[in-house]
């Protein structure tokens, strides 16, 4: 700011004088801005998806790789012809005949909206709060909420099973309190799946609802007031509605990586839970069978592509109003 | 504003916090019992922390995984600040809407997917795994969310500085480097931040992605938390959250000095 500031408003417009030498480095520069994360991106992020998709299509073989056939063009057309051939669907077919892939991902899905909602209601009255804060404390605020996100998922979702254990600290309370007579059985069930990923998304629901809520104009509400609407009916009328975008950007923030969430259900869920993601991670570190493990990453990115593409066009959005 | 902050606002907000931060306290509270059983108190003791610099399994872990976090970060941190110029500056080249695709997805990408669809890219290119990969790995996903953190203050970057730089005769680097980076470096910061906290945290693309030699921090953690939950896990995650915190709590007040710095600046200039 300062820089420019500072510099003579009388210099001359050089701009246009510009030697074709700096011009052409002008424009290898803005190429390779975009060049290298968009080659990076594709080679580490698109072409990965490639090879999954690939490898679902082959067998499981007792090699390493442990698949066949390995499809590449080293062999000459002829071979990849051949190695076409070879590609067979029945990792799908298989995903399809055992019930316990369906009801994984039934239960994956049913289990992350169940966390979505709960999330929201826990988030929404923590963002309406903070921002009917004092202007001065909400960066405090904002930083508080932040800060666990910043602390280690792993280390979070651990807390929980000294707080949920049978001989746990909950319990323990509720025991000497009274409230109950035996311990209550949280952890390895649902439940703990529940407060698991309503505590660890938490803060993805409150900053996405907290910038909706902030830019607000309290003046329709005040407005809304004046003329003698009820605050109830003044927050479903007005505020819910001007919050929606928050409410969308933070469910999708919930919802997509809970689907495919190990962590939290393996730790807290015990062996009972049955969750697509420990399910593609059983599949690869216990079973060893990475053409199956690659079919159940391939249909959970489909069951996905529509809330996240759903999520690109919300980020696509907001960018355009930001600019 | 304050009439409307009511008692239920506070209430929530109250409640609401502390449900955030319990959990957390909890823990720190248990890695100084000196008892074994993690849920009984049986008074003060520092000895986990003690048995945790004995532990070399735990202390070689935590090496790696801060040389990754390191490494990763600042990568990172370079194509997420490229990229969050490509998005912005750049409003139509082709394969843009491609481009921004790849930008976002990978924020909301479940781990399992992410790590796997790596691993198999690096066995199809016959890299064997290890640090590299892990670093790769982490590169990757880290980068978009530094993409996404910088490219939210290049919005509300007011280019008429830029403009008028290159007015005046600055090329489009010098421009880069004397006006853009010193505006947004704040974001670059806590770009980077990010991406080293993600790294130092992630279990599941690292569990992948890894081999022999390679145990990262959460690895191990993990690991031992499966046998069952002990003092010294909680002692190593004391540490841990102590780290972190520090380094938010300094970069925020460095942030708010200059900021504060800045707006002098600003009506400095003004008045001159």
């Amino acid at each position: 700011m300062a820089n420019a500031a500072s510099l003579p408003a009388d210099a001359p417009a050089a701009g246009a004088d510009r030697s074709p030498m700096a011009r052409m480095a002008a424009a290898v520069t803005s190429r390779l801005v975009i060049i290298v994360p968009y080659v990076w991106l594709l080679f580490f992020f698109l072409i990965p998806f490639l090879i999954v998709f690939k490898i679902s299509l082959s067998t499981t073989a007792i090699a390493m790789p442990p698949y066949t056939p390995v499809l590449d063009f080293a062999d000459g057309v002829a071979g990849f012809v051949s190695g076409l051939r070879e590609l067979s669907f029945d990792n799908y077919v298989w995903l399809t005949q055992d019930p316990l892939y369906f009801n994984a991902y039934i239960t994956s899905v049913v289990i992350a909206a169940i966390s979505t909602v709960l999330t929201l209601l826990v988030g929404y009255p923590i963002a309406y709060g903070m921002a009917r804060a004092p202007a001065s404390l909400r960066p405090t605020l904002l930083m508080l909420v932040i800060l666990p996100f910043w602390t280690s998922f792993l280390i979070r979702v651990y807390a929980w099973i000294g707080i949920l254990k049978p001989e746990g600290l909950l319990n323990q309370v509720l025991l000497g309190i009274g409230v109950i007579d035996t311990p209550l059985i949280i952890i390895n069930t649902y439940a703990a799946v529940f407060i698991g990923i309503v505590y660890s998304y938490l803060p993805f629901m409150v900053l996405p609802l907290y910038s909706s809520l902030e830019k607000m104009d309290n003046s329709l509400i005040e407005a809304a007031q004046d003329l003698g609407c009820p605050p109830i009916a003044a927050f479903w009328k007005i505020t819910f509605p001007l919050s929606v975008p928050g409410i969308v950007a933070g469910c999708l923030l919930v919802f997509i990586p809970a689907v495919g969430e190990f962590v939290i259900p393996d730790l807290l869920g015990g062996s009972q839970t049955l969750m697509i993601g420990r399910t593609l991670w059983n599949e690869f570190f216990a079973n060893r069978d990475w053409p199956v493990s690659s079919a159940v990453a391939v249909i959970l990115l489909l069951i996905l592509i529509v809330p996240i593409v759903i999520f690109q066009n919300a980020q696509a959005r907001a960018q355009e109003a930001g600019r | 504003m304050n009439a409307t902050w009511s008692r239920f606002n506070i209430t929530s907000i109250t409640l609401g916090f502390a449900f955030l931060y319990l959990p957390i306290v909890l823990l720190v509270v248990f890695s100084f019992n000196a008892s074994k059983l993690v849920t009984v108190w049986g008074g003060f003791s520092t000895k986990w922390y003690v048995s945790l610099f004995h532990n070399q399994g735990l202390m070689d872990a935590a090496w790696v995984t801060i040389r990754v976090g390191l490494i990763s970060a600042t990568v990172a941190t370079v194509l997420g600040t490229l990229g969050a110029l490509a998005l912005t500056r750049y409003t139509r080249f082709r394969g843009r809407v491609l481009f921004s695709g790849m930008i976002f997805a990978p924020l909301v990408m479940p781990d399992v997917i992410t790590g796997l669809s790596l691993l198999l890219l690096f066995v199809a290119v016959g890299l064997d795994r290890g640090f590299m990969t892990v670093t790769l790995a982490h590169i990757t996903f880290t980068m978009c969310f530094v993409a996404v953190v910088v490219q939210s203050r290049l919005i509300t970057f007011d280019r008429s500085l830029e403009e008028a730089a290159m007015d005046l005769g600055a090329p489009p680097v010098k421009t880069f480097f004397q006006i853009t980076l010193p505006v947004i470096a704040p974001a670059i910061v806590s770009g980077w931040m990010l991406a080293f906290t993600l790294s130092l945290d992630d279990l599941v693309v690292a569990s992948f992605t890894s081999g022999p030699g390679a145990t990262t921090l959460p690895m191990k953690i993990y690991s031992q938390v499966r046998l069952g939950v002990t003092p010294e896990i909680n002692a190593a995650c004391t540490i841990l959250l102590g780290l972190v915190a520090t380094g938010v709590i300094v970069a925020s007040i460095v942030n708010k000095r200059r900021e504060v710095q800045r707006r002098r600046d600003e009506q400095a200039a003004q008045r001159g």
